[in-house]
């Protein structure tokens, strides 16, 4: 099964069992959804429940905060992530916060679809990450899975949930393919270990998770070494346990990210590790994440502001020579 | 209008519409790639308004490559830059979408659904502000009028009455849904009668969208506040390259090409304007020519060199800021 499908089915699931769950968003209904995630749904659920919103991100979210209160569960999708800009007050001030505000009287089970990332030269207004200001902002539940059984049990677990959740999908990961475990009961709030591994802890997530497979073979061909991966699924809260122990057995780590690196959300894990797990490295951790610029249109220009499995690899090879790995 | 700006405007249609069909083909062999969206069908439009507001600046969104063209950029460096090429309007940095030139008050190219709006607002501020006599046309589609963004902007430029054209190009489609699934009510216009002055006008004739547009000018320029104008139109391909336009029946595209804006206005330089076979065939041929230079042009360029993906994030170098 593709990845949109398996958050396809995730949906379709949860909206058969519960008519107050409803889904809104540019183009979600006769359209089938920029990405085809909602697909099919508008004709089993009726416009009622699958509503194609003007393009007013603003609304989106805050008509989602307002059908909470009234007693719905919906799920928003946000084209793509640049465009939720326009919707961050609403996802900031009214949706991260009235739970709180309210001394707990709020209640809000919505979760935010979220599309974002460098797919391919669709330039700087199409081609962001925003996980590290949803993450600088307590209130706020953030996944973002890897794998295509995470992401129907993680979209599945984010609407029967009650508190608010931003979904963050990668662009190009619609269309990966992968096994669902229907059966199977998981926790999207526990990192996946992508690959185990003795002598470096590789911690990404999202897209960047198979970029950093690609370049594992290589790594530890130069290296001489075993790569362990850790896929984080969840962005806040952060699974640390198991960052913990993966970085205890190995003694080194290396976060890799796809957004800028300046005020980069690999810029929090980093720093946990230098508060928590100082004495536990034998290297200075690594961080590689995209460049400061705006993502530019050219391909080339554009595989140069982000890390790519050849670039990954390179500079792990680079920083273990320096450092003994 | 005389003959030679209706010959004019013929050859900038035809130019854009061979432009338009050279970029979908090299989108199909990889050359450009992202999102690519074509005006075809919508020439009457982009053209006869911005040939219409000759001076003055212009701030559009993603649709634009004719309307750039039409201001005086040149067909070889806009498809350079659809190339991602050194030697296009933007370096290569920003592609179909985001087409500049600041020499032609061409300020093109946004991607984010209204985004230009209030850009648009705060230009005819300065202009207003700096007494220069030439206003300042927006150019967005009827979705961008479901946004908040366009509200604000209708409500600042009325009150500061601003030598602002607010002109929407409604070809009643977002995307894959239809304006009326989104809004009360097909005409936009409605939206900023309570505001200001506002015109609806055929956008698949060009010679009426260049007498209102003409009109609106002159009124926004003569101090008394912005004014409305909003085109009806038809794109005939997808909304982008990469969009199946599978939400159209064929005979809804049937309606939309009986209307075409080409055809109509060659019909016109024959009888209105008596332009002989020769001299339209002459101005289609330079189109054409054109059109073709400026792809073996774009082919033929050098990519950016990578130091380039650094350039151009601040204007001013650290080291010589001081207080
Ligand atoms: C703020 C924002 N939301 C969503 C999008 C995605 N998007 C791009 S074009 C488009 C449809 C715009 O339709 P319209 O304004 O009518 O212009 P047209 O494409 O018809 O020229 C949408 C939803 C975007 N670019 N920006």
């Amino acid at each position: 099964m593709l990845y949109r499908e398996a958050l396809n089915k995730a949906l379709d699931e949860v909206m058969q069992a519960d008519d107050t769950v409803v889904t809104l968003g540019e183009d979600v209904g006769l359209y089938g959804g920029s990405f085809r995630v909602t697909e099919g749904l508008v004709e089993k659920y009726g416009e009622k429940r699958v509503i194609d919103t003007p393009i007013a991100e603003l609304s989106i979210v805050g008509n989602a905060v307002g059908m909470a209160i009234g007693g719905l569960r919906p799920v928003a999708e946000i084209m793509t992530g640049n465009f939720s800009l326009l919707a961050f007050d609403q996802i900031i001030n009214h949706m991260a916060k009235l739970h709180y505000m309210s001394n707990g009287k709020i209640i809000l089970p919505i979760v935010v679809r979220f599309p974002q990332g460098v797919s391919r030269q669709l330039a700087a207004q199409h081609s962001e990450s925003y996980e590290q200001m949803l993450c600088a902002v307590p209130g706020l539940r953030v996944l973002s899975v890897n794998d295509v059984n995470y992401a129907y049990h993680a979209l599945k677990y984010a609407i029967l949930s009650d508190d608010p959740v931003v979904f963050i999908e990668h662009e190009l990961l619609y269309n990966k393919k992968g096994e669902v475990d229907f059966t199977q009961k998981l926790n999207p709030f526990q990192a996946r270990i992508a690959k185990e591994g003795r002598d470096i802890t590789i911690v990404s997530y999202l897209k960047m998770v198979d970029d950093v497979m690609l370049a594992v073979p290589e790594i530890e061909k130069e290296l001489g070494c075993s790569c362990e991966v850790i896929d984080l699924c969840s962005l806040n809260p952060v699974d640390y346990e198991t960052l913990k122990k993966s970085i205890e057995k190995t003694s080194r780590f290396v976060m890799v990210e796809e957004d800028h690196k300046t005020g980069g959300y690999g810029g929090q894990i980093v720093s946990w590790a230098a508060e928590e797990m100082f004495y536990a490295l034998d290297a200075p951790p690594l961080r590689l994440a995209g460049k400061d610029v705006p993502v530019p249109y050219n391909r080339t220009l554009e595989l140069l502001s982000i890390p790519t499995p050849e670039s990954i690899a390179r500079d792990i090879v680079a920083w273990g020579k320096k450092n003994d790995v | 209008m005389n003959k030679l700006l209706a010959e004019e405007m013929y050859y900038l249609m035809v130019l854009g519409r061979a432009f338009e069909y050279a970029a979908k083909e090299n989108y199909m062999q990889g050359n450009i790639s992202g999102f690519l969206h074509l005006d075809i069908g919508q020439e009457a439009l982009s053209v006869g308004a911005v040939k219409a507001f000759e001076k003055g600046d212009i701030f559009s969104g993603y649709r634009e490559h004719i309307m750039a063209m039409s201001r005086g950029l040149e067909p070889k460096a806009v498809m350079a830059e659809l190339f991602g090429k050194v030697t296009g309007v933007s370096g290569g940095k920003g592609g179909s979408m985001h087409l500049f030139e600041p020499a032609h008050f061409f300020y093109g190219g946004d991607a984010i659904v209204g985004g230009q709006l209030p850009n648009a607002v705060g230009c005819a501020y300065a202009r207003a502000f700096l007494e220069q006599d030439e206003g300042v046309m927006a150019i967005f589609g009827d979705g961008a009028t479901n946004g908040g963004a366009f509200f604000e902007s209708l409500n600042i430029a009325a009150t500061h009455k601003l030598p602002l054209l607010f002109l929407c190009e409604n070809n009643e489609y977002a995307i894959g849904t239809n304006i009326q699934r989104t809004a009360p009510f097909r005409e936009q216009a409605k939206k900023a009668e309570p505001y200001m002055m506002t015109y609806t006008v055929d956008g698949m004739d060009v010679e009426a969208v260049y007498e209102v547009v003409s009109e609106a000018k002159k009124q926004i320029e003569s101090g008394h506040g912005p004014v409305f104008v909003e085109a009806f139109t038809c794109r005939y391909e997808g909304h982008s390259v990469s969009d199946a336009n599978s939400y159209r029946s064929a005979q809804e595209m049937a309606h939309c090409k009986a209307r075409d804006p080409i055809q109509r206005f060659k019909k016109a330089l024959h009888e209105k304007w008596l332009c002989t076979n020769e001299e339209i065939q002459n101005i289609e041929k330079k189109a054409y020519e054109e059109v073709e230079d400026a792809v073996k042009y774009a082919e033929e360029s050098p990519e950016p060199e990578a130091d380039a993906l650094f350039e151009h994030v601040f204007y001013e170098e650290r080291e010589n800021v001081v207080s």
